[in-house]
């Protein structure tokens, strides 16, 4: 057994979001200069232009990347050896969120009741947690920020055993056409396989917090990710919607097992600031 | 902001002439005075224009920002500042040109309702890069808090804007830049 005080959570999650919004990912960067070489657009080169220009400016200046610094996503892997003490897990990482948008001057986007009031909560708060106990004695942290004009493009279909493959890349694909430019392209695509409804939204969501240029481990994903992303760059979007043969950065596929009468695929789309930061304690 | 691209430097407010001379693509750099607004904001101007009110700003000729920007942080004039979806305010669009209104800055795709109040009225819709916050937040040399300031990022402001980069999307004769752009690269 091992003892955490949950203010360490607190203080690692206010950081994480801190970080996250200011400094891009370095593979992220590396992905979006490699894109300028290749975009046909000439307008398209120099958008991606800018974004290198905006990353550069953020981590210089430890402002924002993106006025719309989201809803805090938190994924966390607990290994089963810890024992948290100091008070409700839940609530430091909450607290952490209140503490990094407060101190980092991100911008508040949480509203405490969706169809009704819709006020601000004022510290964005709550995060959404997602928890998954794993052997051991660590806590793993990744932060992802999530802004709306992405998450709003996001889609879930599903699909029957029949549809297949080709099933599957026509989904994909037609979200990402019918997203347009709404999700600030190039994006990345989390695309979940499987399981039930809930279970394939998460997956997809899941399938963002990989660090950009990994590949799903298993072959066949792996070169279904490569064909998707061909395809989806097929479809003329390029960065900003103008038109380019840049439309995503990478696709990542995730999956699971279903039932014998199911094919449950979500999509889930991130925007060209693919914004993540970890930490172990 | 294209390679050949001239670039066209345009005062706001707007006025009719400057609108005429505007067509779908074309890079722009707006000086002057520009007020922002996002869903909120939208929502409230079109329920105190439903029960008759005046609005807190006039709309004529003036340019509506889509953004919500982040607190500024000390010493600077305002904080990261990136169009966001402008695909939500189109249920009020129609009725902000109708009142005046004749720009917005954004991101993203509009309805036809938005295209055809563009025709009918005489404005247009740029869009800017979106996620390009920090970058953008340079051209914005000073706030001036309008109204509804408890709505936080989403409160309207009016910036002071130099060369304020953007695109136009659609003009005044209902070209729509996406459309063009996204069939000249498709490979499907």
């Amino acid at each position: 057994m091992r003892e955490i005080n949950v203010s360490e959570v607190t203080a690692a999650i206010a950081k994480l979001c801190m970080d996250s919004c200011y400094y891009l990912p370095e593979a992220v960067k590396n992905k979006i200069k490699a894109a300028i070489k290749t975009e046909e657009s000439p307008l398209g080169r120099e958008i991606l232009t800018t974004l290198v220009e905006n990353f550069e400016l953020a981590q210089q200046k430890a402002v924002p990347l993106c006025q719309d610094t989201g809803l805090t996503v938190v994924f966390l892997e607990i290994g089963q050896e810890v024992h948290f003490v100091g008070g409700d897990l839940y609530t430091a990482i909450h607290a952490g969120v209140a503490k990094g948008y407060t101190d980092g001057y991100l911008r508040k986007s949480s509203v405490g009741d969706p169809v009704f009031d819709r006020k601000n909560s004022g510290d964005n708060t709550p995060a959404i947690i997602h928890t998954k106990i794993v052997p051991g004695d660590k806590v793993k942290m990744i932060v992802c920020p999530k802004g709306c004009g992405s998450e709003n493009m996001g889609a879930l279909k599903m699909l029957k055993p029949a549809d297949g493959v080709e099933g599957i890349k026509k989904f994909v694909v037609d979200t990402v056409r019918a997203a347009g430019p709404n999700p600030c392209p190039p994006v990345t695509v989390g695309v979940g396989i499987g399981g039930n409804m809930e279970q394939a939204a998460l997956l997809a969501k899941y399938a963002l917090t990989r660090t950009a240029g990994e590949h799903n481990a298993d072959e066949r994903y792996a070169q279904l990710e490569d064909e998707l992303l061909e395809l989806v760059n097929k479809t003329g979007v390029g960065p900003s919607g103008l038109g380019g043969s840049t439309t995503a950065l990478a696709v990542n596929v995730e999956f699971t097992h279903t039932h014998i009468g199911g094919l449950p695929c979500a999509v889930n789309l991130n925007c060209h600031q693919a914004r993540r930061a970890e930490a172990e304690l | 902001m294209s390679e050949q691209a001239v670039i066209k430097y345009i005062q706001a407010p707007l006025t009719a002439e400057t609108i005429k001379d505007l067509h779908a693509g074309d890079v722009v750099r707006i000086s002057g005075y520009i007020y922002t607004a996002r869903d909120a904001a939208h929502k409230r101007l079109y329920e105190a224009l439903g029960r008759g009110e005046q609005l807190p700003l006039d709309l004529t000729n003036n340019i509506i920002y889509y953004v919500g920007p982040t607190p500024a942080k000390p010493g600077e004039v305002v904080g990261s500042a990136g169009p966001t979806t402008s695909g939500r305010m189109d249920k009020y669009t129609p009725t902000m040109i109708e009142q005046g209104m004749r720009g917005m800055i954004g991101k993203g795709l509009r309805s036809q309702e938005v295209i055809d109040a563009c025709v009918k009225y005489g404005a247009v819709y740029f869009v800017a890069v979106g996620g390009a916050a920090a970058v953008i937040a340079q051209s914005i040399k000073g706030e001036e808090m309008i109204a509804y300031e408890d709505l936080g990022p989403e409160a309207i402001r009016r910036y002071e804007v130099k060369d304020f980069p953007a695109i136009v999307c659609i003009d005044s004769e209902g070209n729509d830049f996406y459309k063009v752009g996204i069939a000249k690269y498709s490979k499907e």
